[in-house]
């Protein structure tokens, strides 16, 4: 892989998401601003509801109807303008040069053709080959995310899998076209622990042996520990700190990240009441203006009722939208 | 119209074959195909003499026999009963050496099995005459009803908004109009025939099919598995041909079963009501309706055409589920 010096592979800026509602449309992704380097991952945390996944489909272009993402909105895929792209490019760059995997391996796959079989097509789909060269390379694919007896699992049928194995074909899939992108959007969610760790050191071995950037999303800070270069905080539809895994780990700066780290259960800290960050996540619609994290901040200030963040450097690869994190740095 | 008669028997007789080297070719096929034999080996046979019974009777042609029958096309099962001659003056009971009204000898001592009606005419060439048009009413019916169905309902699940709209108003239009009425309407228009009567069918009986098909697909749209063919980028057409369709294949099989026996049951109630097909079971019951008032009664015309239909119906019904069994993957017996 020659990956530029210049250039992320991804980069998303100003995306904005908005859905009808019955006051007017309703934003649920907003300001959102986001860079991939080839062979990087980034880890999207958040809340259930902030807005993670919306800014995946995005990507995409696969926004469910009535949502829309707003026209000032821009996301450079490898250099090219992908919101102004035709219906048939787009196309043919998912599964092809962006690959996508879902939360739920136990329904991601069609149940009455073999799981083979859709990876074959996945193949046929985007690669000139023949049939026959698309079943080997299933096999070679299968064999390549671990799956044991590739040869035998290739005419299985869904129902005939585990969730981790369908969690393997699903990587396969979306692997099988060596894309640039790989989204996992919460890949091992619905999958056991013991298995959790066992696909998520495949993402991580893949990306590495392939050059793939990967946009990991999750909600929890085990996988974000595991595999991520880098992570990006999202609160009510908008990425409220950003930096490298150690950095964002050790010496987070935005409220809410503290917050979400100290919520985190510890063995040393056994026997006593977890901590938790105070209140509920606003529903979309909902979301407080200014600020959208006062109404639950413990150290909120007078300003950050009545101006929005701005974005503060705290090092050349950390960044925080807060006006304390601000106050601070001038100091 | 006895030729389009005997084509239609050629061309059934090669898509026959046809189908069985496609299902012995494929290795799925072949093993649903035995699977089925295996769990359903009465009904198929019960099927398979009723469309043998249908094709014998399909083969016509003219010549032989004396007077008017000389000059009419003839089937192989007119051929066989004879009817001109293999009949009585009136009703006769099953293997009933005398006629039934007073006590003169039959023409034919003990050869009707299931004796003669009012006509003399003898019940078990009707009833057998009725298995070829059951079997137009239900498959050629069924063959209008389920791809336009299908087709509407897909398409307006899929695509949702204007198609949905529109597909959804003319069902509704047609839902709203009483379909006995509509039916009784279209066959006064059209003519009363067997394929006037099978268009007429075909267009009041598919509104059902088609909010089915709809409201399933509206369902497998926000599936997962599509969403990640979405992001596969497959087109629309072939997540509808890959993915849509497959799964409402099993939905397709048992509408079939009971479109089919709907069908036929629903040309019942036609005969009754005096637009239905000439020579059809429904008709024979109709007639034994009068007959069933009388003193001793008079059973065998409703019995015959009843077990005729009963059997097809039946075994259609279980053939059809066995299928949808077999078809699923995930209801399938594993094969190792």
């Amino acid at each position: 892989m020659s990956a530029p010096l210049s250039g992320p592979i991804l980069a998303i800026d100003r995306l904005a998401v908005s859905f009808p509602a019955e006051s007017g449309r309703v934003t649920v992704v907003d300001r959102v601003q986001l860079a991939i380097a080839p062979g990087e991952t980034l880890a999207l945390v958040g809340e259930s509801g902030c807005g993670k996944s919306v800014t995946a489909l995005s990507i995409m272009r696969l926004v469910p109807r009535p949502g829309r993402i707003e026209p000032d909105s821009r996301i450079r895929f490898d250099g090219r303008d992908l919101l102004s792209l035709s219906v048939p490019e787009m196309r043919a760059l998912r599964g092809g040069q962006i690959g996508m995997i879902f939360q739920e391996p136990m329904t991601s796959l069609n149940p009455v053709t073999s799981v083979g079989r859709q990876v074959e097509e996945a193949i046929l789909l985007h690669a000139a080959i023949s049939a026959g060269e698309a079943r080997r390379r299933t096999v070679e694919l299968f064999g390549m995310v671990g799956i044991p007896e590739p040869e035998m699992r290739v005419d299985a049928y869904p129902h005939q899998l585990s969730g981790g194995l369908k969690q393997r074909v699903m990587i396969a899939m979306a692997m099988a076209m060596r894309p640039r992108l790989l989204i996992c959007d919460e890949p091992t969610t619905a999958l056991d622990a013991t298995i959790r760790a066992q696909i998520l050191e495949l993402i991580r071995n893949l990306a590495a042996t392939t050059g793939t950037a990967v946009l990991l999303i999750t909600h929890d800070f085990g996988v974000v520990n595991v595999v991520a270069d880098r992570v990006a905080v999202m609160y009510a539809g908008q990425i409220v700190e950003e930096g490298t895994r150690e950095e964002l780990l050790a010496r987070p700066r935005h409220p809410y990240t503290q917050g979400l780290l100290r919520s985190i259960p510890r063995p040393e800290a056994r026997g006593r009441r977890l901590e938790e960050i105070k209140g509920a996540v606003p529903r979309p619609g909902q979301w407080p203006a200014a600020c959208r994290f006062h109404t639950r901040c413990p150290v909120a200030m007078a300003g950050c009722y009545i101006h929005d963040p701005a974005c503060s450097d705290v090092s050349p690869t950390q960044r925080a939208w807060c006006h304390l994190v601000a106050e601070e740095l001038r100091q | 119209m006895h030729w389009t008669s005997n084509i239609v028997v050629v061309l059934l007789l090669l898509g026959g074959f046809w189908l069985a080297r496609v299902v012995s070719k494929s290795r799925f096929w072949r093993e649903s195909a035995v699977e089925l034999w295996r769990r359903r080996r009465t009904a198929i046979v019960v099927v398979a003499v009723f469309v043998l019974v249908a094709l014998l009777d399909s083969i016509a042609w003219i010549g032989g026999g004396e007077g008017v029958a000389a000059y009419q096309p003839r089937s192989i099962i007119d051929r066989v009963f004879q009817p001109d001659s293999f009949r009585e003056a009136s009703y006769s009971a099953p293997f009933a050496r005398t006629a039934f009204y007073g006590s003169q000898p039959l023409k034919h001592p003990g050869a009707h099995w299931f004796g003669t009606d009012i006509l003399g005419r003898d019940v078990v060439y009707r009833a057998l005459k009725g298995v070829r048009v059951a079997l137009l009413i239900g498959v050629f019916t069924s063959l209008i009803v389920i791809p336009l169905a299908l087709l509407f309902g897909v398409v307006a699940g899929y695509f949702g908004r204007r198609l949905d709209d529109a597909v959804f108003f003319v069902m509704t239009v047609l839902a709203s109009v009483p379909s006995l009425l509509l039916l009784i309407a279209l066959i006064t228009v059209l003519g009363k025939g067997t394929l006037q009567v099978c268009f007429a069918l075909g267009v009041t009986s598919w509104v059902g099919f088609c909010r089915l098909a709809r409201g399933e697909t509206l369902k497998l749209r926000e599936a997962d598995y599509v969403a990640s063919a979405r992001a596969l980028g497959v087109s629309d057409a072939r997540i509808i041909m890959r993915h849509i369709l497959p799964n409402l294949a099993h939905l397709i099989i048992i509408t079939f079963a009971l479109t089919f026996t709907g069908l036929v049951l629903t040309e019942t109630i036609l005969s009754y009501l005096g637009v239905g097909i000439d020579g059809s079971w429904g008709q024979m019951i109709d007639q034994a309706r009068n007959e069933l008032s009388r003193t001793p009664v008079i059973w065998w015309n409703l019995a015959a055409a009843a077990v005729l239909l009963f059997a097809l119906v039946l075994a259609v019904n279980t053939i059809a589920d066995a299928m949808r069994d077999i078809a699923d993957p995930r209801t399938r017996r594993e094969t190792q």
